[in-house]
């Protein structure tokens, strides 16, 4: 090996070091830790009791009811939440691409909610909905007391309706950055055979926006798999509404059970860790973040 | 291209459906703070007296008893030093990845993109114990550590996408012209880089300025707690009356900024938050 070269390795090394070690201190060395805590009685009111119980915490989480509740929740969430983004955002992309006019003033719409915390999107909605202050009861067809906070599937709605909203810009702009990449061509060369505009969406634009889905699939599961604000804001769990996330709060930071909370941050960092490797499997060898 | 005036119609028509849903629940939060305090429970969309009451309340007390001012400076200090350190960690890293050879540039590309997809809830509860011993529970570089981590991944890709665009060359053309090599980088790469840098602190401000589970976990008082979990924790004058016009005006009053910041900067922060992604 050069000089040259082994300088440019060293100098490569240590413009990436401070960088490295910022994302381990945090993702690395915790999850480490959690799973030291997952297997002890770790309970910050009873400081005196401890020690290691082997696989016992993760038997407790694993045989409760609430801990399945939670997971069907996150998961039902995620499944409803992801696929009406997809389809909501693949509309609002192709309205954008297609513009006859007005392109800018959806760009400038779409990015208000990209922008807005998530917790003001949260108390928004919820005031929108409360039956004491909200306007949506108002409505014609709606009935002036329903507490849609009240039962699950109506808080749930809600809760779902808050989230979309938050994140289709997200999946929009990822789904039209996918788009631009198409050739106009191809659209050209279908018209001329008489292909039909749903048949040129299904044969040319879906296909070849697989790889764009599927990284806009991957981000946005995780991200919605993780759903912790909108919940905590509108219900905090009530009328079995729980997610996950939820459920490893209230027992790490409200219950300071760090012991059982560990296991359930484990087996939720296990979960996320499948759902990754799940769409990468599908996006094939290609590298999700754009070697040239 | 010719469009029929049917086409005309149902596009408008598009164009409105997509400005109403993005906009109806941000007029509706600024409608709620601008109601009186006895009007905010009359669930009209639009306001029938107009007050700047709600706004008041949350500045009545000065700095050490409103329950707004505290957060809001904790929310913004937090972000601009978290923003700093990331887009300086990350840039060093991004020039190395997008300009150098060395085995384990993928390395540190795959990493980023493990971090990007990592759940904070698994980290919380290790922080929580970890930052008690350390005593950094409740001050800000207990919030700023997290929240670099998590934002690193995405400064980084940001950077490298606007990094391979460069054209280095210039660099060494301004050097046979005769600048020095400081010159070169300060007159020539500097105002190269910058956009792509900016584009990069918009997009870690914003994640620092959302987050919610570090900021409730992490703090136990004013002393670091931000906005998002400030305005979980407010209560009303009393306990018989609802904090709902006050939360509603500390929404508009941290929302209303970053509103402005992003349709500014609007093309940068599309670039960015794709630039990483469609490559593939």
């Amino acid at each position: 090996m050069s000089d040259r070269s082994k300088s440019e390795r060293r100098l490569g090394w240590m413009l990436c070091a401070p960088a490295a070690i910022g994302m381990l201190l945090v993702t690395a060395y915790p999850i480490g830790y959690a799973l030291v805590l997952s297997v002890q009685q770790v309970d910050l009111r009873f400081p005196n009791d401890g020690g290691f119980v082997g696989f016992d915490n993760y038997v407790a989480v694993l045989t409760s009811s609430l801990w399945w509740t939670d997971v069907f929740n996150t998961v039902f969430v995620t499944v409803i939440t992801v696929s009406i983004e997809l389809a909501l955002g693949m509309a609002i992309a192709l309205v954008m691409h297609r513009a006859i006019f007005g392109r800018g003033l959806v760009r400038t719409s779409v990015l208000i909610p990209y922008g807005i915390v998530t917790v003001v999107a949260a108390f928004s909605w919820q005031f929108a909905f409360a039956p004491d202050t909200g306007f949506i009861n108002q409505l014609p067809l709606i009935a002036d007391d329903k507490n849609w906070f009240g039962d699950r599937f109506s808080a749930f709605s809600v809760i779902i309706m808050a989230e979309v909203w938050k994140t289709t810009p997200f999946m929009a702009l990822l789904l039209l950055a996918g788009l631009t990449t198409i050739d106009d061509g191809l659209y050209d060369a279908a018209k001329v055979d008489g292909a039909s505009p749903w048949q040129r969406f299904v044969k040319i634009t879906l296909p070849l926006m697989k790889p764009a889905i599927l990284v806009a699939l991957l981000f946005r599961t995780l991200d919605a798999f993780r759903i912790f604000d909108t919940i905590f804001i509108m219900t905090a769990g009530s009328q079995d509404t729980e997610s996950v996330s939820i459920l490893g709060y209230n027992q790490l930071i409200s219950r300071l059970n760090l012991g059982l909370g560990s296991a359930v941050s484990v087996l939720i960092f296990i979960a996320v860790l499948g759902i990754a490797l799940f769409f990468i499997k599908a996006l094939g060898t290609r590298a999700p973040e754009g070697q040239s | 291209m010719h469009h029929s005036a049917r086409e005309r119609t149902l596009w408008s028509i598009g164009l409105l459906i997509v400005l109403l849903f993005a906009l109806i629940p941000v007029i509706w939060i600024i409608s709620l703070s601008l109601k009186t305090p006895a009007t905010v429970t009359d669930k009209s969309f639009i306001p029938t007296e107009f007050s700047l009451e709600n706004y008041k309340g949350l500045f009545e007390g000065g700095i050490n008893d409103s329950p707004f001012i505290r957060p809001l400076i904790n929310s913004i200090v937090i972000a601009m030093i978290t923003t700093f350190i990331s887009i300086v960690l990350a840039s060093l890293a991004a020039y190395a990845i997008a300009r150098l050879r060395f085995p384990g540039r993928q390395l540190i590309l795959a990493g980023a993109l493990a971090v990007a997809m990592f759940p904070p809830i698994s980290t919380v509860g290790p922080l929580f114990d970890m930052w008690r011993t350390l005593g950094l529970y409740d001050t800000y570089p207990g919030l700023i550590i997290p929240y670099l981590t998590f934002s690193l991944p995405l400064a980084i890709y940001t950077l490298v996408a606007f990094f391979r665009e460069i054209p280095w060359d210039l660099e060494k053309a301004a050097q046979v012209d005769g600048a020095t090599q400081f010159q070169a980088f300060r007159k020539v790469i500097v105002p190269l880089a910058a956009p792509g840098m900016f584009t990069a602190a918009i997009l870690v401000f914003i994640f620092a300025w959302n987050d919610f589970l570090f900021a409730i976990s992490l703090t136990s008082s004013d002393a670091s707690r931000t906005v998002p979990a400030a305005l979980a924790f407010f209560t009303g004058d009393s306990q018989f009356t609802q904090p709902t016009g006050n939360i509603a005006a500390a929404a508009v009053l941290v929302t209303i900024p970053i509103i402005i910041f992003v349709l500014i900067f609007q093309r940068r922060i599309v670039a960015g938050l794709t630039s990483g992604a469609v490559k593939g």
